[in-house]
């Protein structure tokens, strides 16, 4: 009798809280979808604001969200590749690699807020940045870092040591070695690391809030000028249209483009792992 | 090349200790203006009348975080359970997907469902003059932690030897005892892991319930607005003036979040690594 | 004569498209020791595990004929398996004891069966300890993990759990495979000595095993039962050229 209970509670948990996932999955995709489609259109995306016309355009926070990408990337791929590099190749000093790696771990586990922060103390003042889109991209880079790093660390490690035995076997220096063999075999663990960076810089709000700026107007990324970009992503002019002006229907299309952006993103990084782990 | 390389490692490691040493430079001299015990237990933060007590928002984020695991932890267990164990492949494998997309969704799209779903409903089921509260922060927590819960538990589950599970059957126990008994048991470590990201996250996220959570500065309840470690910080950051005593407070407030922080990430270091040599 | 606990009538089993026993007619008889001999995918572990339907956690299987436990269907729908695997227990090939303690291992089935009683579950894990004759070497580190015993010892210990739960056959699986020489031939004397109480069946790979525990010995290959009889005389005068080939070590 007892157990008989067991059994049917057991059952009513599994299914029922699977259940409530995938139900609240659903509502809350679903929810975005419903109220914000409608007000995505060719010029929603092509244009920005104008206060005259009263129309509404989210042309720079895409330019601006792109231009965080491009620099953030540019800068932590080197790094990140390079650190996982040595860590796997170079690293003999036990103690060193196990603060690299514990580095790492702490900079994954930090919110953002304290990014925020840091990036405000660190390159908005006392770098001088002030709040611009390249204070915001800097900040960025330590943050993607560690996924950088763990990416290519776990496909380095999926080279088989007999590649790189044959390539030092035929004579080629360890450098050579590196760069002929064993970078080209881990490059699916490489891209897939880019891309699951590219989806934190996207959704990430806070960090930019601070030290990026909140304009909605469209920023001149000339070189000369660059100093002085500043401005709202996607995900901060969402913030901006909800909590500042509380123009739902907006900040609902802005989030019904970073819901796409999203599934494309966990779709070719799903793919590529997939690929990655039958390799 | 190889200093090269070793310079990249360095790098993390640099960045590390640079967090540290400015959190640490630009978090003290606030704190001894106000004096460590009256700025960690004030009961009272008001910055237009120089009062800067986290008493409120430390209490706001312990609840929270613990709300949030309470609900979450165990919605995220038992769908892990049945991912694992007892869905047929095809349907594991749609719902994984969309789980992982769940983890995707930026946190300000969380807000804004919560402050136009979530906030108005509380506010009417609940008879609230406004929805924007604690209860609000701690289920848009509770579901924005799901996802990560969701993976390790599944992960750890998944990795649990099947030869435990034949024993368990053969000696006459039921496939839910043998789940419940003997792989969630076994599977203990990967699932601490588990709870304590989560405990990670929620304690660290601020854009979602800034937007559904109201940010008066209230001694936690759980219908009343709150202001969270986090929303503490972010909510007055752009107000705030460079060099002000209300700035260098927020500057604390961000120490104190970051030694919270580094205490749940050496915790889990600790389980992980237990883990790990088992 | 022994009464026939277990007895198999025109059964097939299928593993998807996969027919892996055919048409297998057996009677097993109570407190003997019942050798399944023959070579690998021969089908004599498919068999066992049929026995206790093991079988359905593999998806897509599919039983035909009559197999019964004292005269009941095993594969009748109404069949409440939970109770038919507490009357038949089963000890597995490589030893899997559950990561917790030695107490706690013993104690987990009648736990399920809802013994609760502290003192009972004392006696209990106890009596199978010292069934099992592993009792001297653990009883004074029962709270300590099962998997820090050794292969032989934690062999012992999956039998003690097997017994806590009182059963009336016990299964062995090739249960000495992954063992040393000294574990085995514990294993193998403390079997002859179950066999007072309990039905035994095992599947072994090893002959010379066969021939030193078992009162009977049916030979499978290729998913047929080719011959069944008393130990002593399939090994000294097989009755099928093929069984003669396969003991005489002529293949498999």
């Amino acid at each position: 009798m007892k157990r008989k209970m067991y059994e049917i509670v057991g059952r009513i948990l599994l299914y029922g809280c699977t259940g409530l996932t995938v139900g609240l999955l659903l509502f809350i995709i679903g929810y975005i979808i419903i109220m914000g489609v409608g007000g995505i259109s060719w010029s929603f995306l092509t244009t920005s604001e104008s206060v005259i016309k009263g129309t509404i355009g989210i042309l720079p926070a895409i330019k601006n969200t792109l231009f965080v990408i491009a620099v953030s990337l540019l800068i932590s791929l080197p790094l990140g590749v390079g650190a996982a590099v040595y860590l796997t190749e170079y690293a003999k000093n036990k103690r060193f690699v196990a603060a690299v790696e514990f580095a790492s771990e702490t900079l994954a586990g930090i919110p953002s807020i304290i990014y925020a922060l840091v990036g405000v103390i660190i390159f908005c003042t006392a770098l001088k940045l002030q709040k611009t889109l390249l204070a915001g991209s800097l900040t960025l880079v330590i943050m993607i870092l560690p996924t950088i790093i763990r990416s290519t660390q776990e496909s380095l490690k999926t080279v088989p040591q007999s590649y790189r035995e044959g390539a030092l076997g035929l004579g080629s220096g360890k450098w050579h070695m590196i760069r002929t063999v064993v970078l080209p075999s881990s490059v699916d663990g490489i891209v897939t690391g880019c891309i699951l960076a590219v989806g934190r810089v996207i959704g990430e709000s806070a960090v930019l809030m601070y030290t990026a700026g909140m304009s909605m107007a469209m920023q001149d990324f000339s070189i000369d000028r660059l100093s002085g970009a500043s401005g709202a992503t996607l995900t901060v002019a969402l913030y901006h249209y909800a909590k500042e002006n509380a123009d739902f229907s907006t900040a609902f299309s802005i989030a019904t483009v970073l819901l796409i952006l999203t599934v494309i993103i966990n779709f070719s990084a799903g793919f590529l792992g997939k690929k990655l782990k039958r390799s | 090349m190889q200093l090269l390389f070793t310079l990249c490692g360095l790098a993390a490691v640099g960045f590390v200790l640079l967090i540290t040493v400015y959190l640490v430079i630009s978090g003290i001299p606030a704190i001894q203006k106000i004096g460590l015990f009256n700025f960690l237990f004030g009961e009272t933060w008001a910055a237009s009348q120089d009062q800067y007590g986290i008493l409120p928002l430390i209490l706001t984020s312990v609840y929270g975080t613990a709300g949030a695991v309470v609900i979450g932890v165990p919605i995220g267990f038992f769908t892990a359970v049945f991912l694992a164990k007892v869905a047929p492949k095809k349907v594991a494998n749609v719902i994984r997907p969309a789980i992982s997309l769940l983890a995707g969704i930026p946190s300000v799209v969380y807000g804004l469902v919560g402050m136009c779903v979530l906030v108005p409903a509380l506010r009417d089921w609940l008879n609230l003059p406004a929805g924007d509260s604690l209860l609000a922060a701690i289920i848009v927590l509770a579901v924005m932690i799901l996802p990560s819960i969701i993976s390790l538990s599944e992960t750890a589950l998944v990795a649990v030897p099947k030869e435990y599970e034949e024993a368990s059957l053969a000696l006459g126990a039921t496939k839910l005892e043998t789940y419940f008994r003997i792989c969630a048991p076994a599977a203990k470590s990967g699932i601490a892991a588990a709870v304590v990201l989560g405990i990670g996250r929620a304690i660290g996220e601020a854009m979602a319930i800034m937007m559904v959570a109201g940010n008066v500065a209230n001694m936690p309840s759980l219908t009343r607005s709150v202001r969270f470690l986090t929303t503490g910080i972010s909510i007055e950051l752009n107000y705030s003036q460079d060099g002000s005593l209300q700035r260098q407070a927020l500057f604390s407030i961000g120490l104190v979040l970051f030694l919270f922080i580094m205490m749940i990430n050496a915790f889990l270091n600790l389980i992980l690594k237990r883990e790990k040599e088992r | 004569m022994s009464d026939t606990i277990i007895s198999a009538k025109h059964l097939d089993f299928y593993y998807g498209e996969t027919h892996a026993l055919k048409d297998i007619c057996l009677d097993i008889p109570e407190h003997n020791i019942t050798a399944l001999i023959g070579p690998s995918g021969c089908g004599k572990s498919t068999f066992l595990r049929t026995i206790n339907r093991m079988n359905d956690l593999i998806e897509g299987t599919r039983v035909t004929g009559s197999l019964s436990y004292r005269g009941e269907e095993i594969y009748a729908p109404d069949r409440d398996v939970t109770k038919l695997r507490k009357s038949i227990g089963m000890v597995f090939q490589k030893p899997n004891p559950f990561p917790m303690s030695i107490y706690d291992n013993v104690a987990y089935g009648p736990r399920t069966h809802g013994i609760r009683a502290k003192a009972r579950l004392d006696d209990i894990v106890e009596q199978s300890l010292r069934d099992a004759a592993i009792w001297d070497e653990v009883k004074d580190r029962l709270k300590k993990n099962a998997l820090g015993l050794s292969g032989g010892q934690q062999q012992r210990l999956c039998i003690a759990r097997a017994l806590a739960i009182k059963p009336d056959v016990l299964l062995m699986d090739e249960s000495t495979s992954a063992l040393d020489p000294i574990s085995t031939s514990k294993i193998e004397d403390l079997a002859m000595e179950l066999k007072k109480a309990y039905t035994i069946v095992i599947v072994t790979h090893n002959m010379q095993q066969a021939v030193r525990i078992s009162d009977k010995t049916a030979f499978f290959l290729l998913g047929e039962l080719i011959e069944f009889g008393d130990t002593e005389k399939m090994f000294s005068q097989p009755t099928d050229k093929r069984t003669e080939d396969y003991i005489t070590g002529r293949f498999g």
